[in-house]
């Protein structure tokens, strides 16, 4: 790195100033920022324990909750030796990324409101590296959150083998990003917390519930079905469910019952197309994010 | 006016401490919002190594300057350079180059002062075997160096600006911007900013260019601007923009008070009148005038004293207004609260 000092160092309790003559900027003074950045979203979502068992709260509920308190009634709608918990359980999971994603990157009107973000904005890094920077924060502490409820799938009857686990966990990182990019994109033009909160909760219901978290996404009218193919949280959320189905035992129409994939008037869209899909957002919402933060200069 | 005739020959945009680099060099500079012109072509030039104060009311343009200075805001017309950078060409290097603290906190109140000072060095890159120390340094100058693993959430509005001054300070800037450093602080706490300001003059090779509406603080500058209108009404040492003001007030109690200012008129020709109970005059030079008036006056004086001018009355003389009767009275008021908000 291209430093140079005027004058020795000396003892930091020495008068003289040390002399930092920041070096000019370059690959790596932009891969400290986006560094930094993410490690304190990380601080002060470690700090907020209160905000991680909160934001568990819900995906249990849904999980736990409705998964048994609705099982009598869709046990005659379920192949034998399935629960409606293993059904509900991928959509809850694709859930507890999405409160915290959202939040996260919420935190840059907070920011905005507190000062914070000035400090951030006068720097001499480049827009590209802060907004990076939170998008990966965002990605890192929703995806944990998400694996706290992989921690419970046993109690779902979803069983801990490390490729699922392990395809879940890429699966989370993919979508917390495109999640926390969509969060910050909203974050550049609004100026109050309050709003950016009233904008998501407005937003995050509709994109749940039309994801097929809750149902399968067959046989259903033509309406309902083209707004699921609308929701974007739908190309991950199928994804999610047919790697989980994929691992249980159970016979082909009862697995093609309960997780018939992403069809396109009748073309089912391979999980491949519906991952690209998902990623292929999320980049696009980052460089939307950075071209307003570049912008409202 | 009394204020246009001096304030023309006030305006001394030439170097003023020559053989040091100049620190900012503004030339032509106009800032309009819209129909609004904040700014209406300033010059000025600030040395290395000067405190320099922009002195003015609220909504005079201080901030607006000071923002352009900063980078934050493009001029409209004319130019501006901080440490040998265009502000508008060279962005980026002006941005390695200042300190700021602005009149807001910019604090991460959830991070510790040591986070936030971590924070600061990663984005202006400073280099990675110099961090611990600078840190400490800048740290132990504000003396919040015990403090450093304290929340910010549980310092002081005090403690905070001196934080901030902290962080201005961890990437070693050529110019320390401070936008009204010590506005909504207790004047105890306004003190002793003050006096971490003036030290680190002594320990820094640095130039610190402060906005103020405070009159007594801007005496600690070694050369002001008054700003008012969007234009400089005057520019010079404080010394010497009191003495541009002229006269020193003299105010003396008699046996007969009548016989006095009778006597002024005859013996000197100076026009007194009654303020505050006192025999009230100006002369040009006070001090020298006392021996003259005791010998010469002819009516017993019980008790004497001369007045410089305060920067209250050269505000006064160059603005034809006190700075108080221009304030906006909420915002400081709205600022403590948020302060207390903050600090919860």
């Amino acid at each position: 790195m291209a430093t140079s000092t005027s004058t020795p160092l000396g003892a930091p309790d020495e008068a003289a100033a040390i002399r930092v003559a920041v070096p000019a900027g370059g690959l790596s003074q932009d891969l400290r920022a986006i560094s930094i950045v993410w490690r304190r979203e990380l601080i002060r979502f470690w700090r907020d324990k209160l905000r991680m068992v909160t934001s568990l709260i819900q995906p249990i509920l849904f999980l736990f909750v409705l998964g048994t308190g609705l099982s009598t009634l869709a046990k005659h709608g379920m192949p034998p030796g399935v629960n409606l918990r293993t059904f509900l359980y991928p959509g809850v999971l694709a859930m507890s990324a999405l409160f915290t994603a959202l939040f996260s990157a919420g935190s840059i009107v907070w920011d905005r409101e507190f000062g914070f973000l000035r400090e951030m904005l006068v720097a001499p890094v480049s827009r590209g590296s802060i907004v990076l920077g939170k998008c990966l924060g965002g990605t890192t502490v929703a995806t944990f959150q998400g694996v706290i409820i992989l921690i419970l799938a046993g109690l779902a009857g979803v069983p801990y083998r490390p490729t699922l686990i392990l395809a879940l966990i890429g699966e989370l990182l993919l979508l917390s990003f495109t999640l926390t990019a969509f969060g910050v994109m909203m974050a550049a033009r609004i100026q109050q917390f309050q709003a950016f909160m009233a904008v998501t909760q407005m937003l995050v219901m509709p994109l749940f519930f039309l994801s097929g978290a809750l149902y399968p996404l067959a046989g259903l009218p033509t309406w309902l079905t083209v707004l699921t193919r609308i929701d974007p949280l739908t190309y991950i959320v199928g994804p999610m469910r047919s790697v989980v189905f994929n691992s249980l035992n159970m016979t082909q129409a009862a697995r093609h019952f309960l997780s018939p994939g992403v069809t396109w008037d009748g073309w089912l869209v391979p999980v491949a197309l519906s991952l690209a899909i998902v990623a292929v957002m999320g980049a696009a919402m980052a460089f939307v994010a950075i071209l307003e933060f570049r912008k409202n200069d | 006016m009394a204020s246009s005739e001096v304030g023309s020959t006030a305006v001394n945009t030439g170097p003023p401490m020559p053989g040091r680099p100049t620190a900012v060099l503004v030339q032509g500079l106009v800032k309009r919002y819209g129909s609004l012109e904040a700014v209406r072509g300033i010059d000025f030039q600030v040395a290395g190594g000067e405190i320099f104060g922009f002195l003015g009311p609220n909504g005079a343009g201080k901030s607006t300057t000071i923002n352009i200075l900063c980078t934050l805001a493009q001029p409209t017309a004319g130019s501006a350079e901080v440490a040998g950078y265009d502000v508008v060409g060279a962005r980026e290097s002006v941005r390695r180059n200042i300190g700021l603290v602005f009149q807001d906190p910019t604090l991460d109140s959830y991070l510790t002062a040591e986070q936030n000072l971590r924070f600061h060095a990663e984005l202006y890159a400073v280099p990675k075997q110099f961090v611990d120390s600078r840190m400490r340094q800048v740290l132990e100058m504000v003396g919040l160096w015990e403090r450093r693993t304290s929340l910010v959430s549980t310092f002081s509005g005090g403690m905070q600006r001196r934080l901030e001054i902290a962080r201005g300070l961890l990437h070693a800037p050529k110019v320390l911007f401070l936008d009204e450093p010590t506005v909504g602080l207790d004047p105890q706490t306004r003190a002793s900013i003050w006096e971490y300001i003036i030290d680190l003059k002594q320990r820094e090779d640095i130039t610190i260019f402060l906005t103020t509406h405070y009159m007594d603080e801007a005496e600690n500058c070694d050369r002001i601007a008054i700003i008012d209108h969007g234009q400089i009404q005057a520019i010079d040492t404080p010394e010497a923009l009191k003495a541009s003001v002229g006269r020193d007030r003299v105010q003396i109690s008699t046996a007969d008070d009548d016989a006095a200012i009778a006597a002024l008129d005859a013996q000197f020709g100076l026009d007194a009148g009654m303020h505050d109970g006192l025999v009230t005059f100006s002369v040009s030079s006070g001090e020298e005038f006392v021996p003259r008036l005791f010998a010469e006056l002819g009516v017993p004086i019980r008790s004497v004293s001369v007045a410089r001018p305060s920067l209250d009355d050269v505000f006064m003389s160059y603005t034809g207004r006190t700075i108080r009767d221009t304030e906006a009275t909420g915002s400081d008021a709205m600022r403590a609260l948020r302060q207390r908000f903050r600090g919860r």
